[in-house]
């Protein structure tokens, strides 16, 4: 308990502190992860909305596939974009290993799944009466989807926020990735892992409590628009 | 003086059959390199006594030793272990085997590394060039040796941009080497396990500056009543019997032997 307790003012010093080198961890973190959920995003409202429309029979094989990636484990995914980015691997010229762009590539493998798979459930929950409707009135087909989107705005705003929670917090993929580099591509999650390994408790659980506030920052911004999955 | 001397001070009874197990706190670059995976089940076999490894940099592991979450400590930071054993945190030690490390590099050697035979002189030329450098910066035995050469080389590479400070094993510290085209020094018993896997050649060995000795202890019992020092002592002896230090001599990867058994220092 004590420790948990000696973690809390650790966490107050650095925040209070402004550690330039923790700043710059942090302000990583972030812009790894936003990045990662932003082309997440993009790619997973188009096709989730697009496999939601479309009959649950038709996209059987496809559901049964973007769920089993929803799970895939961190270090998989790691492991996959670094044989992959890695000199020998068939994108090595593009010397993109232990680099930011590295870390954001394999947090959009792992966040563009979540997000189609739950826009799609979340589409296809009201999708289908939607876009009657919308079609009945004379919508061209890209209008009515557009409609569709607006409607299920809330289940998309938990993808993304299901996203970005993933993202954020994981360490597997951004740790084989990224390398975890001082002042390259050392992230939260990554010095909490260094930390705990050098046996600074302290700090690790100082800088898991600073990764957590974050988290509920951007949460809360998320959550302010979105209200809960609630009524206008 | 060699070691093996004070290994017969250990009485030595007879074991019998164990049905239990030990934790062992010890370094990524004994169990990298499998030596743990060859002694422990003979170990098991002989006694009945499974062995727990938990393997992480020689810092955290003298501080899981400390807070008395093992039984038993095999690591590799002498000065470390003798102030510990001194402040009383553990009893038993011995100098069971050594390595030595070795400075690994790619191929083209474009810091020209191979030319020079002291590890001063060819820290002193990586730096010069601004050559990519891989530390493993985790406060591991190896980087506490790696920071003493560069104090002794008079440099300080940290906050340079070819300095990659990456608070990793030894293993990902060579894979990132091979990758990013750059030099990291490492224990001999790691690269020669992982050679085949590597793009990296040895630019620089056989400076006794880089000799590394290996120490097990036991937690003591006395600051921390729970530890199984009965059994902590039944490996500490284990180890260094001579079946033991034989088969330390014996162990090979590659082909080639990557632990000498006792005390390799002056």
């Amino acid at each position: 308990m004590s420790r948990l307790l000696e973690g809390l003012v650790e966490a107050f010093r650095l925040i209070i502190s402004l550690d330039p080198e923790l700043l710059q961890i942090v302000f990583l973190s972030l812009r790894i992860s936003i990045m990662a959920i932003i082309l997440a995003t993009l790619i997973g409202i188009p096709l989730g909305t697009l496999l939601g429309l479309k009959g649950e029979k038709k996209t059987r094989i496809i559901n049964k596939i973007i769920f089993t990636f929803m799970g895939m484990p961190p270090v998989v995914a790691g492991l996959i974009i670094y044989l992959i980015l890695s000199r020998e691997g068939p994108l090595g010229v593009l010397a993109l290993l232990y680099t930011p762009s590295a870390m954001i590539i394999a947090q959009v493998f792992l966040a563009a799944p979540i997000v189609t798979g739950l826009t799609m459930v979340g589409v296809r929950a009201k999708g289908g009466i939607i876009e009657e409707t919308a079609r009945s009135l004379g919508a061209s087909s890209a209008l009515a989807a557009w409609t569709v989107v607006k409607e299920s705005r809330f289940a998309i705003l938990g993808a993304i926020i299901t996203g970005f929670s993933r993202v954020i917090a994981e360490v597997g993929a951004v740790m084989i990735v990224g390398g975890n580099i001082a002042g390259k591509t050392r992230v939260m999650t990554t010095a909490i892992v260094l930390e705990t390994r050098k046996g600074n408790f302290e700090l690790a659980i100082g800088l898991g409590l600073v990764l957590l506030i974050l988290s509920f920052i951007v949460n809360s911004f998320l959550y302010n628009i979105q209200k809960g999955g609630g009524k206008n | 003086m060699i070691g093996g001397c004070a290994v017969e001070t250990i009485p030595v009874d007879e074991p019998g059959l164990v049905d239990d197990f030990i934790i062992l706190a010890t370094t990524t670059s004994t169990y990298d390199s499998g030596l743990l995976d060859f002694l422990n089940p003979i170990f098991t076999e002989e006694t009945g006594l499974e062995v727990h490894v938990v393997s992480q940099g020689t810092g955290a592991a003298l501080e899981t030793g400390a807070r008395g979450d093992a039984d038993v400590l095999l690591v590799h930071d002498r000065a470390s272990e003798l102030q510990l054993v001194e402040d009383g945190a553990f009893v038993d030690r011995y100098d069971v085997m050594y390595n030595d490390f070795i400075i690994a590099g790619p191929e083209a050697d474009p810091a020209g590394v191979t030319a020079v035979t002291s590890v001063v002189d060819a820290l002193t030329l990586i730096y010069e060039a601004g050559e990519t450098f891989i530390s493993r910066g985790d406060d591991s035995g190896t980087h506490r040796m790696e920071q003493r050469l560069w104090e002794s080389a008079g440099l300080n590479p940290h906050g340079q941009d070819w300095y990659n400070s990456i608070g990793q094993g030894m293993g990902e510290t060579l894979n990132m080497a091979t990758e990013l085209l750059g030099y990291a020094i490492a224990d001999r018993g790691t690269y020669v396990a992982m050679e085949e896997n590597l793009d990296l050649v040895i630019a620089l060995e056989g400076d006794p500056a880089l000799f590394n000795q290996y120490g097990v202890m036991a937690v003591n019992p006395d600051q921390h009543p729970h530890v199984k020092y009965d059994y902590a002592v039944i490996y500490i002896q284990f180890l260094m019997s001579d079946k033991g230090q034989n088969l330390i001599n014996s162990y090979q990867a590659n082909g080639k032997t990557l632990f000498f058994p006792g005390y390799g220092l002056e």
